[in-house]
């Protein structure tokens, strides 16, 4: 089988564009996103994105298809809020596990019809690992800085439970992504390296922050430099950032990233800032030339799309990506 | 991932990094967050009253602690509770948190309650082997896991290490399970070799300080990348009590075990005393204890501390004391003591008899700021005490403000604005903040953007503000590296603000070297703050010109004379520069076709539309006036020297013009071109102008070979011209011109006449009038037969700077040092035939006044010099160029490598 770890140092790889941009097309009703099987369910379900692996499994695999089309070598499973924790607000907390193995089931089976039609260029399927929806180092109530919606122990033991269901789904690489609280995302590399420990495995791991706004901190109040020494005690694939931002209001940040880490890099901003509607109108045209940017520099090893990113993007992400080189790792004498 | 010694440094975080590098300053642990070592911390902490506990932190993190200790060891405490209540609370005031925490316990539960609280990197104080290997393993995997430091105690099952045999075996059995077992980032881990007290009496403490200061040393030079700590105030346990004499025997074990290897440690700072203050016979005293020096050494320091027992008495004598001495002896001693008490009244005894207040911060205040600099330079004082004696600066300066200002007639109208950064990754302010104060009091408006400052941003403010002057100001190595990235930010923004570089380990070198050469405009390096004034003052005059000109002239010539000294310089084999091209995506790069293809000349040309296209500064170089025109004709020195001359030229160049003293000739060819053999050219002659039979000629060109930072191509000039390979049918072209026909006549004539000056000038003006021919012909290629630009509007100094599309480098010039190629040149246009312009003997071209090379279009081709090459190319030449290597390297012979 091929391996990530040899395709990323022959080429930039390119990461797929958002999810929910493109299920807004299918434009899904309640009934839709409840399907057969949760025609009775007592909370409304319009919304959980997540679910539609289940209710509608051909729309998600038209849509990794649609990206590897595009060319991306990575598409990202639909796992977004897979986490006990995010699924309360659904009260599915016990389908977590179901959620994440069939969509990584699905991602795996799509990728593995294009491998096939093509072996010189393996594709890969990666597993997301949201941020869930509770910070572990803020407080929600102003009036009590020491209170804890969340606790480092929570979020391990939830972050474990999708781990372990997205490698019995059989993706090749965990993103840890949109992190905008680094105790959240340690939590989570806790929970990996735990269970890489009881399984005796391996597996790649990206991590990708985010940052919130132009103070160039994340949400958290972490710069990228202490963000990265905090996330970097883990031998990981790649660190980057994703969503908030678009390419051009990111490139300061991953500049600052890719001189300082040993890591792989990654990126994959929104299409530009939203406008006054919250829609991004970024063309592809456009977002090409801002990430054309980042390969000159050469700051850059996977690249995709986040929020309002779609397979025109991610095809002229990828066309662009052909020409350049792959950032050189760095090593420091 | 391959493992390589990337950032083998200890990197810590809370908001912000803390980077521990060599360079690094003792860093510096606050620990008053301690609740067995702060009475009053334990008891806010029993009694609830965490904000107040709280404020005890963030008067740690204002005093310049860098890591923040928190200790909730109290058998009446609920540690866990505790330690996570306080954290959380911590973590919500950035003030705080931006600095990294050190969870410190003896309880396992209370360290990881402290683990699972703290975004940053943090570290954990401590492990150690006192309970066996098995439990270490295991704590020092979850402290891993955790994503933490660690403090690993020289402890073991047997005990405490007591001596220095025992603390580098337990040091080095821990070591090795950390990074071979648990493969423990070997950086990550900080020893604390067990500081123990002395002068004890105990003859088995006699060594405790040696061996620390022992252990210290072979740790650092025995466990790769392994960092040392300790709490210092152990050392002094026996003299409880004592202050003057505890404080001495801090100052002084911190020196040393700083010298020994000591990266960072547990000090109060208020039980401190600058190290060169402390009284020379206590020092002597403290030091025979330490190095156990005399077997009485214990007796004659416990003697000397019983005449300054900690009574009040003596201090009020010494404080009386350093009162009675002279003015700026009682400014300097303030400054490094951090006393504020009595700078106003000084302050105010100095401006009395100083002519102008400002004086008394030029003079008095420097002179002592200084010796604090030299002290923290040498590492005998420390932050938190640079940050006091900065406070006592700011309230002198403060004080002598309205007088400033009185003089001034009350109102601000600044000489200049000046943007002050200390550069990203960098917190270091110090030296930064009195050059702000020492411009500011010169009536200088500071735009002060403060410390970790991104480029962006400064950039952004600089354009925003409207700045005159940028200055950058860092300690640490890496701000090296970001001044120079700023450098090249600004350049790319085309900024043209004069930069100015400061902070303690920026030099000459390195911003002569490394971040000049990146900005087109004037770059100058401060190494004290005092100099600031002079430079910005010059950058600032309204002729400002032969000012920049000359640091730029200086700098050039330093980096020429640094990088030949230094440079044992590595050579790549041909091969490999070749593989290291400037590539050029000639799927997307423009090519266009010339509307002339073929050889054109011009005869007889009017030189009167030459003159706009003068550049003339080199004619006054040519002059030794060393100046930019037209700046030079205002130069306080050779101004009246410059117009005078500058007259006659214009008398004369009139003369020439009008009567048509000199002939312009010039010749110029387009040909399809594609590059062949990775170095060559290869010209297609397409039309039948040419009279030779040979309708295909080759350029030779040469390629860099010295090795070159990476991301860096080794260009040569074969690389802006597609190759044949790619299918793309590509072209450049050569030209000869030529302003000196009739200039030897005409100088001979003034010679008859005796008339050296005009001789001379007959000779300066008609290379003048050659190099504006070349710029008005490329002008005219580019534009008109070419026709690869359109809308090219400018002026005479962007031709000057070179500010446009393609480039006509010339045979014997930098890029192309090969004088040999003017033949070929002379071949393809039959130059001597068409024009009259011969080549001598030497390759140099008759009349002198002539210029000839080629033209390149593309809009990546770019000047270069060639630099050394090595041998293996000068074969591979004479092979290309079918000579031998003997007659290749004769004509090569200044680009040999030595």
């Amino acid at each position: 089988m091929a391996n990530i770890k040899n395709e990323i140092q022959k080429r930039i790889l390119v990461l797929d564009g958002a999810m929910g941009t493109m299920l807004q097309r299918y434009k899904f009703s309640e009934e839709d996103f409840r399907g057969e099987r949760f025609k009775d369910y007592p909370t409304s379900l319009k919304g959980n994105n997540d679910l539609l692996t289940l209710t509608q499994p051909e729309a998600i695999a038209e849509i990794h298809r649609q990206y590897f089309e595009a060319g991306a070598d990575i598409v990202e499973t639909n796992t977004f809020s897979g986490t006990t924790i995010a699924m309360a607000d659904y009260d599915m907390e016990d389908l977590v596990y179901e959620l994440n193995f069939e969509s990584a089931r699905i991602a795996r089976k799509v990728a593995d019809e294009f491998t096939k039609s093509n072996p010189e260029k393996p594709r890969f399927v990666a597993g997301s690992i949201g941020p869930t929806n509770k910070t572990a180092s803020l407080s929600p109530d102003v009036n009590r800085p020491e209170f804890r919606a969340i606790t480092f122990d929570e979020l391990r033991i939830a972050y474990k439970q999708q781990v372990e269901a997205l490698i019995d789904g059989g993706v090749d690489v965990l993103l840890v992504e949109t992190i905008f609280d680094t105790l959240n995302a340690k939590a989570c590399l806790f929970a990996i390296e735990e269970v890489k420990e009881e399984r005796d495995m391996d597996i790649p791991i990206m991590v990708s922050g985010t940052i919130t706004d132009a103070s160039g901190r994340t949400l958290s109040g972490q710069t990228v430099e202490a963000f990265l020494a905090s996330i970097s005690h883990i031998p990981l694939l790649s660190v980057g950032f994703n969503c908030a931002l678009g390419a051009e209001q990111l490139q300061p940040y991953l500049q600052r990233l890719s001189n300082e880490t040993e890591f792989y890099t990654s990126a994959h901003p929104n299409a530009g800032l939203p406008n006054a509607f919250g829609e991004y109108d970024q063309t592809a045209k456009q977002m090409q030339a801002l990430i054309e940017d980042y390969l000159k520099d050469g700051l850059i090893n996977i690249i995709g799309g986040c929020c309002g990113t779609n397979p025109e993007h991610i095809k002229a992400i990828a066309e662009v990506a052909e020409n350049y080189k792959p950032r050189q790792l760095k090593i420091k004498i | 991932m391959a493992e390589s010694d990337c950032k083998k440094y200890l990197t810590l975080s809370g908001l912000e990094p803390l980077v521990v590098t060599p360079e690094s300053n003792f860093i510096n642990v606050g620990e008053r967050t301690n609740v067995t070592g702060s009475r009053k911390f334990l008891r806010l902490i029993k009694d609830g009253n965490y904000s107040e506990a709280l404020e005890v932190a963030r008067h740690q993190v204002d005093g310049g602690a860098q890591i923040l200790d928190v200790n909730m060891d109290e058998g009446m405490l609920d540690g866990v509770y505790a330690m996570t209540k306080f954290l959380n609370l911590i973590a919500s005031e950035p003030d705080i948190s931006r600095i990294p925490i050190m969870i410190d316990s003896s309880k396992w539960e209370i360290i990881e309650a402290g683990l699972k609280v703290v975004q940053g990197k943090s570290v954990v104080n401590s492990i150690s082997l006192k309970e066996g290997e098995a439990e270490f393993i295991h704590h020092a995997k979850l402290v891993k896991r955790y994503g933490a430091a660690v403090i690993v105690m020289a402890f073991d099952e047997d005990g405490q290490a007591d001596t220095y045999e025992r603390r580098i075996e337990i040091c080095e059995r821990s070591y090795r399970l950390l990074v071979d077992i648990v493969r423990f980032p070997p950086q990550d881990i900080i020893f604390d070799p067990n500081i123990f007290p002395v002068a004890t009496g105990m003859e088995e403490h006699r060594k405790n300080a040696m061996d620390y200061f022992n252990a210290t040393k072979w740790i650092r030079e025995n466990l790769p990348y392994a960092n040392v700590s300790g709490g210092v105030s152990n050392v002094s346990f026996s003299f409880r009590g004592n202050d003057t004499v505890r404080e001495a025997m801090h100052a002084s074990f911190l020196y040393h075990a700083i010298q020994h290897g000591m990266n960072l440690g547990i000090v109060n700072p208020a039980m401190l005393e600058v190290y060169d203050e402390v009284d020379k016979e206590l020092m002597a005293l403290v030091e025979d204890v330490f190095f156990d020096r005399r077997d009485d050494a214990t007796e004659r320091l416990l003697d000397y501390a019983e005449t300054v027992k900690g009574n009040k008495k003596d201090i009020e004598v010494a404080v009386l004391e350093w009162r009675d001495k002279p003015l700026q002896e009682r400014i300097t001693h303030a400054l490094v003591k951090g006393i504020d008490a009595f700078i106003i009244e000084d302050v105010e005894e100095a401006r009395l008899a100083s002519e102008r207040p400002i004086e008394v911060i030029e003079g008095h205040l420097m002179i002592g700021m200084n010796v604090v600099g030299d002290l923290f330079g040498s590492g005998k004082m420390f932050l938190p005490q640079v940050v006091k004696s900065a406070r006592v600066m700011k309230k002198a300066v403060a004080y002598l403000q309205p007088f400033i200002e009185a003089e001034k007639g009350g109102k601000q109208e600044f000489a200049g604005k000046i943007l002050m950064a200390t550069v990203k990754g960098d917190v270091h302010d110090i030296g930064k903040n009195i050059v702000s104060v020492v411009l500011g009091c010169n009536n200088y408006e500071i735009v002060d953007l403060g410390v970790m400052v991104p480029p962006e941003k400064i950039i952004e403010m600089a354009i925003k503000e409207n700045v005159d002057i940028i200055g950058l100001s860092g300690l640490i190595t890496p701000s090296l590296d970001e001044m120079t990235y700023v450098s090249k930010e600004m350049e790319k923004k085309n900024l043209n603000i004069p930069l100015i570089i400061g902070g303690a380990t920026t030099s000459r070198a390195h911003t002569s070297v490394k971040i000049a050469p990146n900005y087109n405009h004037t770059v100058v390096h401060i190494n004290d703050a005092s100099r600031a004034v002079t430079v910005v003052g010059n950058l600032l005059k309204k002729d400002n010109a032969i000012f920049k000109e000359q640091i730029r002239e200086e700098y050039d010539k330093f980096r020429e004379q640094f990088l030949k000294r230094t440079k044992e310089k590595e050579y790549l084999t041909i091969e490999d520069a070749r593989k290291n091209r400037f590539k050029i995506d000639w799927n997307t790069s423009e090519i266009v076709k010339p509307k002339q293809l073929g050889i054109q000349v011009i005869e007889d040309f009017d030189l009167k539309k030459l003159e706009e296209f003068i550049d003339w500064s080199p004619f006054f170089r040519s002059w030794d006036l060393h100046g930019r025109y037209p700046n030079i004709l205002e130069d306080d020195v050779v101004g009246e020297q410059a117009v005078e001359l500058f007259k006659d030229a214009k008398e004369l160049l009139n003369r020439i013009i009008n009567e048509k003293l000199l002939t312009a000739k010039a010749i110029f060819g387009l040909f399809p071109a594609n590059t062949v053999n990775d170095d060559d050219i290869e010209i297609q002659i397409t039309n039948n102008q040419q009279p030779t039979t040979n309708n295909q000629f080759k350029f030779l060109t040469l390629r860099q070979q010295s090795k070159k930072a990476s991301g860096k191509p080794n260009l040569a000039l074969a690389d802006f011209i597609a190759p044949k390979e790619t299918g793309k049918q590509d072209y450049m072209g050569c030209f000869c011109v030529s302003t000196g026909f009739g200039t030897a006549e005409l100088a001979k004539q003034f010679e008859e006449d005796h008339d050296d000056y005009n001789a001379i000038m007959v000779k300066a003006l008609a290379d003048r009038l050659a190099e504006a021919f070349a710029e008005y012909l490329h002008k005219e290629v580019r534009v008109n037969h070419w026709n690869y630009t359109q809308d090219e509007s400018l002026t005479n100094e962007d031709l000057i700077k070179e500010n446009y599309k393609g480039i006509r480098p010339a045979p014997g010039y930098p890029a192309c040092p090969d004088h040999l190629e003017k033949r070929t040149i002379w071949e393809i246009l039959s130059v001597k035939e068409r024009i009259g312009v011969e080549l001598t003997e030497s390759l140099a071209m008759w009349p002198a006044a002539s210029v000839s090379g080629y033209y390149f279009a593309n809009p990546d081709a770019k000047y270069f010099g060639l630099g050394k090459i090595n041998l293996d190319q000068v074969a591979d030449y004479a092979k290309r160029r079918d000579t031998t290597q003997e007659e290749a390297e004769k004509w090569l012979s200044p680009n040999l490598v030595d």
